[in-house]
């Protein structure tokens, strides 16, 4: 079997350089087809009838009139009389109409009666008088305490105190194993005593605090101590291709689905088990999911959704014809993604040199009716020696939380970077210095010291820092503010085929897609670099579930995977290609190379053929071969994980109006060895906007008497816009020390730390912390107030 | 292709009902004129009415009801889909296309309204398969990512050097302040501009990236793992 690996870097052409994407041109000239634009032969729009309701029961369902609708072509209740409803905006009825506007008319022409129930949807409020939870630990709480990371023995005696209410199954405990769970935990967990789930009124469900070390002894004894509140609000992702599907069934037992997704593989086998469930019994090899160009997911469209379900319904009942399904922008923002809250009160106790001794929190924060998880904290400093924690999950009808870029760990970047340089205030030092001064508190050290002074830098940090409050005259006042971040980032498991033909043209397919983070390109620039050829030269095809299946794209897995998978095919096929054209040239295969649109022979000059011609010696089918990235459980070889970064604002706050403007980012990544220079600098810019856009602006704002979203729309959900962005420095760290990691994924890791480095910014500008992001002008000024003045 | 949405003609039914209401019958399935403080108003509707547009030089006509936006007509009639329907109400600029040549947001002009006007979208600005300067410039700076913004930025930056070769960075604040990025590519598209006026030293962005597009010069870093 070949060894993979990565050429080094005096023997790269094409991997570690800046190369515009394949795909730039057909996304420029609007050619670039999404799911959205498509529009075959006979096409039917669908529409959903939405619930007004945050909280109700389904009372009966009236679709007679709409139905009678001339061009009204399908009907499918999707929730009927007796189903409880637990978010506005929550699907009741699709249907599908010759067009757009008769199927609106159509839905105004539904009668549904609801049984109006209490809603809650406030998550900020700290939930005072919540008891700890003693009955029963559901799944969905014991993955809550192996997310954070409570030891083992804790686990196993509360789960044998308190008793579990799902079953143990070999899956889960297979699961339980590949993930390293001790056997004790295991053993703990099937002989836990099974209780049936308790019924809870409460929307608060509040975990057991969970302790290490000797957290009051710390506190007592401490030099210092500092604490304060922060707070992330649910934001939305807010795609711009909103969700949605085109469904048709091209015979009885075939259904073909165009998904907007990021998960593109991952429907056939979603689809098939829902639609089985409710009566149309299909098997996933039937379906056939496709898709070129999607418009934005940021881990929101992992799930084919109700709505894909309702398309095909609908589609069936109008004798296979193709149904559209778009979300309008009101229910894009009110239910196809949230990002949960999280809220805490932080303490810290450190010695006076700034070495943190214990963390101290009480956070609470909401993921929807499903209530959430405590975020990862203390973030990065996980090895402070004395913690306590305690968490409350608020179960809201605010609407199904889904994974948004980097889960959880903007929130928890926000509650322990704001937190460690609040406490650097009250000692009257540096951050910058703190910050330095605690990096053995984390797994990477001298990566994120190396980032933090390449940042410093870059933002001439040391020079230009002041003590907190900018002491000079007039309203506008400046602040500087840091944080850091991590993330995974291995590669997924997944495949691709690779064909070079006898004509010498090379073609490549997998079952992956391109979010807009260059991953066609990713993928041609591996193969160019392994077969000596032109990126022109390479035609890559994805997006298609007829090709070999490849994972979904979250979590920053798929350049790792992507890049794995074509390096191997790609060398697989070379390797047959030199044996079969070695004894031309007079040598063993292992002495030839593919260079410059040619096989040589290594270290000599001249003896060579072109390409072309030794492809033609193929034979009539050419050669295939197929690239395979081995699954998690395996030692990585040419993907990795674990990557770190530092971040660095500059913001100007006007004391006057509570306007903050950000005047200046810097980036610091490192993600291995990086395929497209040029691209993973576009993730870093484009992940400091966003981070703009959610430090300043972003808040799904709730009615506590409606329980509806105040701004479903774009005028009112504010992005950051082409004005609002700042001058920005993003460097990446690669050469020696990070290229021989092999590729890791960078998708998630520049979006975390933006909001904790403007909030402490905005801090050192005004002298005060604004506790919650969004930092808008009102805050900005209740915090002035409540300070007592102006900075 | 684009005149055979024309072959649907309006049904009698549609038809009768449409003259009941109307003042004068026209000859031709078209607005009825209604004379109002003697100004002469166009009357369409509510059955289908036959539009004729001028879309990049070419004309479009199809039968359409008079709530059609000229995003949706250019969308869903004439297969024009570089333009995007994002919000529908004004907010976003997905839908930007060139109307007379100043940008309009195609969500918030009736397809009806849109006749007789010259209405360029991004598949005309390119000729042939040559992208326009704008264009290019967007793609050598990756001034998108999953794209979907993309055409109607490209309309907003290839308007405002149209009317302002030379803008501010205070202009072209403006000149795009009217459309939203979700994925965060305003910084290519700054120096997308900045190629496109000149002005390669664009704040922050190092020399070599406003350039070339091909560049192979990697910072590098000596540091442990
Ligand atoms: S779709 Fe027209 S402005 Fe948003
Ligand atoms: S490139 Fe995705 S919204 Fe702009």
């Amino acid at each position: 079997m070949a060894d993979y690996k990565w050429p080094d870097a005096q023997h790269r052409t094409l991997i570690g350089t800046r190369q515009s994407r394949l795909d730039g041109p057909v996304k420029v000239s609007g050619r670039a087809k999404y799911t959205y634009d498509q529009n075959p032969k006979g096409l039917l729009a669908g529409a959903i009838l939405r619930c007004p309701h945050a909280h109700a029961k389904v009372v009966s369902v009236d679709t007679s009139a709409a139905e009678k609708i001339p061009g009204v072509k399908a009907v499918q209740v999707l929730q009927g009389p007796g189903k409880e409803v637990h978010w506005a905006g929550d699907e009741i009825v699709a249907l599908a109409a010759i067009n757009e506007g008769i199927a609106e008319d159509a839905l105004r022409a539904i009668k549904v009666q609801y049984e109006v129930l209490p809603h809650f949807v406030d998550d900020a409020t700290e939930p005072k008088s919540a008891a700890e939870e003693t009955g029963p630990l559901a799944l969905d709480d014991l993955i809550n305490m192996f997310s954070n990371q409570v030891p083992e023995p804790q686990i196993s005696s509360t789960v044998q105190k308190r008793g579990i209410s799902f079953p143990v199954t070999d899956d889960l405990v297979k699961r339980m194993r590949s993930f390293n769970v001790g056997e004790n935990v295991i053993k703990a967990l099937q002989s836990a005593p099974q209780k049936s789930p308790e019924s809870t009124r409460s929307p608060f469900k509040k975990s057991a605090v969970n302790v290490t070390g000797d957290p009051d002894q710390a506190f007592k004894t401490a030099e210092a101590t500092s604490e304060g509140l922060y707070g992330v609000p649910v934001i939305t992702h807010c795609c711009l291709e909103a969700h949605g599907v085109i469904a048709h069934w091209p015979d009885a037992e075939h259904l073909e689905t165009q998904v907007s997704t990021q998960n593109v593989c991952g429907m056939p086998d979603q689809i098939a088990q829902a639609l089985t469930g409710i009566g149309i019994p299909i098997s996933a090899s039937n379906i056939r999911n496709r898709q070129q160009h999607v418009g934005g997911g940021f881990g929101s469209k992992f799930a084919a959704d109700r709505w894909s379900l309702a398309a095909a319904q609908l589609s069936k009942k109008a004798g296979g014809a193709p149904v559209k399904i778009m979300l309008d922008r009101r229910a894009e923002l009110e239910v196809a993604g949230a990002r949960p809250s999280a809220y805490a009160h932080v303490k810290l106790a450190a010695k006076k040199d700034g070495a943190i001794t214990a963390w101290d929190s009480q956070s609470w924060g909401t993921g929807g009716p499903l209530g959430g998880n405590m975020p990862p904290i203390p973030y990065i400093f996980t090895e402070i020696p004395h913690q306590r924690k305690q968490h409350i999950s608020i179960a809201t009808n605010i609407g199904p939380a889904r994974a948004w870029r980097a889960p959880n760990h903007p929130q928890a970047a926000v509650l322990t970077m704001c937190a460690i340089d609040d406490l650097a205030a009250r000692l009257g030092m540096d951050p910058f210095d703190v910050f330095l001064k605690n990096l053995p508190l984390t797994p990477r050290a001298n990566v994120y010291e190396a980032e933090l002074r390449k940042a410093d830098e870059l933002m001439q940090w040391k020079k230009r820092w002041h003590p907190r409050g900018d002491e000079s005259s007039g309203p506008m006042k400046r602040g500087l503010g840091l944080s850091i971040h991590t993330w995974g980032g291995r590669g997924h498991q997944g495949a691709g085929d690779l064909t070079i033909h006898p004509d010498g043209t090379v073609e490549y397919r997998s079952g992956t897609q391109d979010l807009g983070t260059g991953t066609r390109t990713a993928i041609a620039m591996v193969i160019g670099e392994t077969l000596g050829l032109p990126l022109n030269a390479i035609t890559v095809k994805i997006g298609d579930t007829n090709f070999p299946h490849d994972g979904g794209s979250g979590g920053s897995t798929t350049i790792g995977a992507v890049s794995a998978e074509s390096r191997r095919a790609a060398t697989d096929a070379l390797n047959e290609l030199l044996a079969k054209v070695a004894p031309t040239l007079g040598v063993a295969p292992d002495q030839l190379e593919a260079l410059y649109g040619t096989i040589r022979v290594k270290d000599t000059q001249g003896k060579s053929i072109t390409w072309k011609k030794a492809c033609s010696m193929l034979g009539a089918t050419g050669v295939t071969a197929h690239g395979q990235n081995p699954d998690p459980s395996k030692p990585p070889d040419l993907t990795n994980s674990g990557v770190g970064g530092a971040q660095m604002a500059d913001v100007s706050v006007d004391v006057e109006t509570g306007i903050v403007r950000v005047n200046k980012m810097v980036a610091v990544q490192d993600c291995g060895l990086i395929i497209n220079l040029k691209t993973a600098e576009s993730q870093c810019y484009g992940a400091l906007i966003m981070g703009i856009s959610y430090a300043l602006f972003e808040e799904k704002i709730m009615d506590p008497t409606t329980g509806r979203m105040l701004n479903p729309n774009m005028q009112f959900y504010r992005l950051a816009g082409y004005g609002d962005i700042p001058e920005l420095v993003v460097h990446m760290m690669t050469g020696p020390g990070y290229d021989e990691r092999g590729v890791i994924g960078l998708g998630e890791p520049p979006v975390v730390s933006p909001g904790a480095a403007i909030s402490n910014a905005v801090a050192n500008a005004i002298g005060v912390r604004v506790p919650f992001l969004p930092i808008t002008p009102d805050r900005v000024l209740a915090a002035l107030e409540k300070k007592g003045g102006a900075a | 292709m684009p005149d055979d949405e024309s072959k649907q003609g309006v049904s009698r039914r549609e038809f009768l009902k449409i003259s009941a209401i109307t003042v004068s019958v026209p000859a031709v399935i078209g607005p009825t004129v209604l004379e109002v403080g003697g100004e002469e108003i166009p009357v369409y509707g509510p059955g289908k009415t036959p539009i004729t547009l001028t879309v990049n030089g070419r004309r479009y006509t199809a039968d359409l009801e008079p709530r059609v936006t000229l995003l949706d007509a250019l969308r869903d009639s004439f297969d024009l889909t570089g333009a995007k329907r994002v919000c529908d109400r004004a907010e976003c600029g997905a839908c930007t296309v060139l109307l007379d040549d100043r940008p309009v947001y195609a969500c918030a002009v009736l397809a009806i309204d849109a006749q007789g006007r010259n209405i360029s979208t991004v598949e005309g600005i390119t000729s042939g398969d040559a992208l326009h300067p704008v264009q290019h410039a967007f793609v050598a700076n990756d001034a998108q990512q999953c794209g979907f913004c993309t055409p109607g930025f490209v309309m907003a930056s290839y308007a405002l050097l149209k009317h302002n070769p030379n803008p501010s960075p205070e202009q072209v604040a403006k000149g795009l302040g009217g459309n939203y990025c979700r994925c965060g590519t305003y910084y290519g598209m700054r120096g997308a501009i900045g190629q496109m006026t000149g002005q390669r030293s664009t704040v922050g962005l190092p020399q070599s990236e406003v350039l070339t597009d091909r560049e192979t010069d990697r910072p590098t870093d000596q540091g442990g793992a």
